[in-house]
């Protein structure tokens, strides 16, 4: 188990549940997140992704950058960190926040955990401790990167309640999405939260890697008659579309990654807006995003339900005017919803093409037996998100 | 007592104080808030020991822009003025360099040094041009900064192809390569690297020394005047011109912090405990003072933030007040001769040895000085038939290892006087009493960060478009309300007026 860097470590790092991972690994296809190897897949992508809506599927998402932010200045320093209104985010609870650069432009997406009064940690996908380190200039409040020292599975899916009342976990009826608590896991403190990244009903554990083993043999004990399943990304990313939340470096470039002008996005772009509050006097990106907000963004995130079955991957979106067909954008994130039976996708058009209703088309390259087709295909762009089951907001949640 | 004015300016300085009275000649009413006792920040005339005055912190005038002048009509009485530079030599064979003729050195040098002062002359004119305007922004549309960035492509073209061709290939490039290039004297090229370096931390093989020299040389084309009484009269003229627009200045009052409600300036509270309501604060402070003490760094956005706490702002030259019995005797020099620059710079090798150990935070075993006695020309300063020396002395770091303590700066005088006493060997004869202020006496009586005469380092990272730092440069500061009007402000440091006046500018051009 690795949790303290070899300073020569040249390899991949293995999660503190690489071991039970790899024994349920059949396909042997991982990638690299962050220095640590994650499965694609561990026997089949689509399954897998059934496990989450109809059964229980289980992420490592240890490699998943945490940040703890404490100090008498934490939510202060967050309010002015993330462009959303930390104040209202009291101990207990998890807010989704992005944070912006001078300029209003997305640096990264994230979970704040207000774990306990005036302590927090930032998830992320991306590493951001530079930026971090600078936004505490004149802010008394300390920023420590735990991600090694903090082992965290997704569970996620209809049955995942029922798995971890089976399991023991006191109080949990009661804990509402985006609330978090505080458990005893075999003598050591476990954080549950109601929170994760497939839109189903689902929970993330938080736990030190020496104990991470021992909940893994749990959860996957308790889990034995309700279909627990472990998966790779594969079917988490088919989740994500399906649920409508953005990814970095796919939906949009983090600001400080990008060197081109007008390739970053900013929240409104994002469709992000209800995480901006102007009411706070100042916060980073305040000046630019209320500027952008005067003159209108140039840029609209859509979701697209698009006519016919072939994925859209990567085509360009097109709009009408004065009767001709016109470019106005591209896909970023597409695919064939198996649960809404929906061919599905995420994409960027120029403002103000993409309100909800409007009528666009995507050019869908596919290929059947080696030649190539193409198919101009409507599509329309959504307000709402894919998959949004009753389920996930259930509280209590219903024992599947 | 009404406490609502329409700007309040925190410090008194030169800069402050030309904007304040331009601000009040426009019908403002304004507020100077000054720390120091007296007005003027580092152009202050003062005793140093009883009986002896000098010119505490800056003490030639060479760049006061003759739009300030015209425009406050000064009319500054000048002790001495258009003074020669006298390069000094242990062996009595000075050389004197006066508006680009030299004399001392061979027909080659001369005529090398006359054409090198015409170049540099004609680009610092360039430069100037610009000093006495807001700098323009970047990929804007609007119609005055697209002209002024027009008009300097338009004055760069305008030198012809080669001339153009080389100050492009000069600007950033440093002086040392140029003197070597060009001249043979050592005591010549070490005068020039000296002009280059002065106030700076910057050693003559520094990139951008031939952009400090060309910014010397744009206040008047490199002439030098000493104001009779000091530089306190430069500052006590541009106060009552200040006072006599309307301006309200209050002494001894420092100021704790700019109040910043609901995202916006709305006034200053002083370390006494007074409230003075305005929406418009402008700082004659230095950009990191003012961000990150006055402000306070939370009510800034991160990177900006960031980049005024990583402003290179860190003073290089101590100042050295003698007063002395007598003047010292240096072989060579005429009587007269001491009413005018003296410099001690032998040779670019001197120079950029001096420099080396700066960089390791260590002061200078072979400092480089620059030389005035104004008493001489002005029996104010002194009493009858005894002189004040005042010297700028380079390189003395402003985070010496180890800290400037008592004996670190007793240890650098010591240093200093036996540099002097090659060039004036009874120098200590004379001495009745000294005061030496280094970079971190200087910060702390005159409240500059790190002690720096320009407020920022003046580098190309940090001039011009970018200066202090990218976000900042229009004097206007991205939190609604305050403004920078001081040296850390485009153009930069040097008693000119420069920033002061053009801070007035750009705030009254908005308002319209």
């Amino acid at each position: 188990m690795t949790t303290v860097r070899d300073p020569v470590h040249q390899g991949r790092l293995k999660t503190p549940f690489f071991p039970r991972v790899e024994q349920l690994d059949f396909l042997n296809e991982w990638h690299e997140w962050k220095g640590y190897s994650s499965p694609n897949a561990l026997y089949c992508g689509d399954l897998e992704y059934f496990a989450i809506r109809n059964g229980t599927g289980v992420f490592d998402i240890s490699p998943m950058t945490k940040y703890r932010i404490t100090g008498p200045d934490a939510m202060e320093y967050l309010n002015r960190l993330v462009t959303r209104d930390m104040a209202k985010i009291k101990a207990g609870r998890v807010a989704y926040a992005v944070w912006c650069d001078d300029q209003g432009q997305v640096i990264d997406d994230g979970t704040i955990f207000h774990l306990r009064e005036g302590e927090y940690r930032l998830c992320s996908q991306e590493r951001h401790f530079a930026w971090l380190q600078a936004a505490t200039i004149g802010f008394d409040v300390s920023i420590v990167h735990e991600t090694e020292r903090v082992a965290a599975l997704a569970v996620q899916g209809p049955t995942s309640f029922s798995i971890l009342n089976a399991m023991g976990i006191k109080g949990l009826d009661q804990l509402k999405p985006f609330g978090l608590m505080h458990v005893d896991f075999q003598g050591v403190e476990m954080m549950v939260s109601r929170t994760g990244f497939t839109a189903d009903l689902g929970y993330e554990l938080w736990i030190e890697p020496s104990k991470a083993l021992d909940l893994w043999d749990a959860l996957f004990k308790a889990g034995e008659l309700y279909k627990i399943r472990a998966i790779g990304t594969h079917a988490l990313e088919l989740a994500r579309i399906e649920a409508g939340y953005l990814a970095p470096y796919t939906e949009f470039l983090p600001a400080d990654e990008t060197v081109r002008t007008g390739r970053s996005r900013s929240p409104l772009e994002l469709g992000l807006e209800w995480l901006v509050d102007f009411k706070k006097p100042n916060f980073n990106g305040r000046r630019a995003l209320a500027e952008e907000k005067r003159r209108g963004s140039t840029w609209q995130l859509v979701k697209l339900d698009i006519a016919g079955n072939k994925p859209a991957h990567s085509s360009y979106i097109y709009a009408k005017e004065k009767g001709k067909k016109k470019e106005i954008g591209f896909i970023t994130s597409a695919a064939w919803s198996p649960v809404c039976k929906q061919n599905i996708a995420l994409g960027t058009v120029r403002a103000p093409h993409g309100k909800p209703g409007d009528e666009l088309w995507v050019e869908v390259y596919y290929q059947r037996e080696m030649h190539w087709n193409r198919t101009m295909a409507k599509a329309m762009v959504v307000d709402k998100p894919f998959w949004f089951p009753p389920r996930r907001g259930a509280t209590p949640p219903g024992p599947y | 007592m009404d406490n609502k004015y329409d700007a309040i300016v925190v410090g008194a300085g030169h800069n402050g104080l030309v904007c304040s009275a331009l601000l009040a000649r426009a019908g403002k009413k304004v507020l100077v808030l000054e720390a120091n006792e007296q007005v003027g920040g580092a152009a202050v005339t003062r005793e140093f020991t009883e009986g002896y005055s000098v010119s505490a912190c800056a003490h030639l005038l060479y760049q006061l822009q003759p739009e300030v002048r015209k425009d406050l009509k000064l009319v500054t009485r000048l002790a001495s003025e258009d003074m020669t530079t006298i390069a000094l030599s242990e062996d009595g064979k000075h050389l004197r360099l006066k508006a680009g003729s030299v004399e001392g050195v061979s027909e080659n040098d001369a005529e090398q040094y006359r054409a090198f002062h015409k170049r540099m002359t004609r680009f610092s004119d360039l430069l100037r041009k610009f000093f006495n305007k807001p700098p323009p922004r970047l990929g804007t549309k609007n119609f005055k900064d697209l002209m002024t960035l027009g008009q300097l492509g338009l004055d760069l073209r305008m030198l012809g192809k080669e001339e153009m061709q080389e100050f492009l290939r000069l600007i950033g490039m440093n002086i040392h390569d140029e003197v070597t290039e060009r001249f043979e004297h050592p005591l010549l090229k070490g005068a020039i690297c000296l002009d280059a370096v002065l106030g700076t931390h910057l050693g003559p093989r520094s990139p951008n020394t031939i952009l400090t020299y060309l910014y010397r040389l744009a206040g008047d084309h490199g002439r030098t005047s000493v104001p009779a009484g000091g530089m306190g009269s430069v500052s006590n003229e541009l106060a009552h011109a200040a006072r006599s627009a309307g301006v309200t200045i209050r002494t001894a009052t420092p100021v704790k912090r700019i109040v910043i409600s609901n995202g916006r300036a709305t006034g200053v509270d002083t370390e006494a405990g007074e409230h003075f309501e305005s929406l418009m604060v402008i700082s004659n402070a230095d950009p990191k003072t003012t961000v990150m003490k006055l402000i306070g760094a939370k009510h800034a956005e991160t990177g900006f933030a960031r980049r005024v706490s990583h402003l290179r702002a860190k003073g290089n030259a101590a100042k050295l007040h003698l007063a002395l019995d007598g003047l010292p005797t240096i072989e060579g020099l005429s009587k007269k001769d001491y009413a005018e620059r003296i410099i001690i710079a032998p040779t670019e090798h001197y120079v950029e040895r001096a420099f080396n150990p700066a960089k390791y935070g260590e002061s200078s075993p072979n400092p480089v000085i620059e030389i005035t006695f104004p008493s001489f020309r002005d029996e104010t300063l002194a009493p009858s038939g005894k002189h004040v020396m005042s010297a700028i002395v380079q390189y003395a770091p402003y985070d010496l290892k180890g800290a400037w303590t008592a004996a670190a700066k007793a240890e650098f005088l010591k240093v200093i006087l036996s540099t002097l006493a090659k060039y004036m060997p009874d120098i200590e004869q004379h001495i009745t009493a000294s005061e030496l202020l280094t970079p971190a006496d200087i910060e702390s009586e005159f409240h500059m960060s790190g002690g720096h005469w320009h407020h920022a380092e003046l580098t190309l990272d940090q001039f011009l478009f970018v200066r202090p730092v990218n976000g900042a440069a229009q004097y206007r500061l991205p939190i609604e309300g305050v403004y920078l009007c001081g040296a850390g402000a485009h153009p930069g440091g040097g008693v000119s007026g420069a920033a002061g006046r053009n801070a007035a500018r750009a705030i009254l051009s908005r308002e319209k």
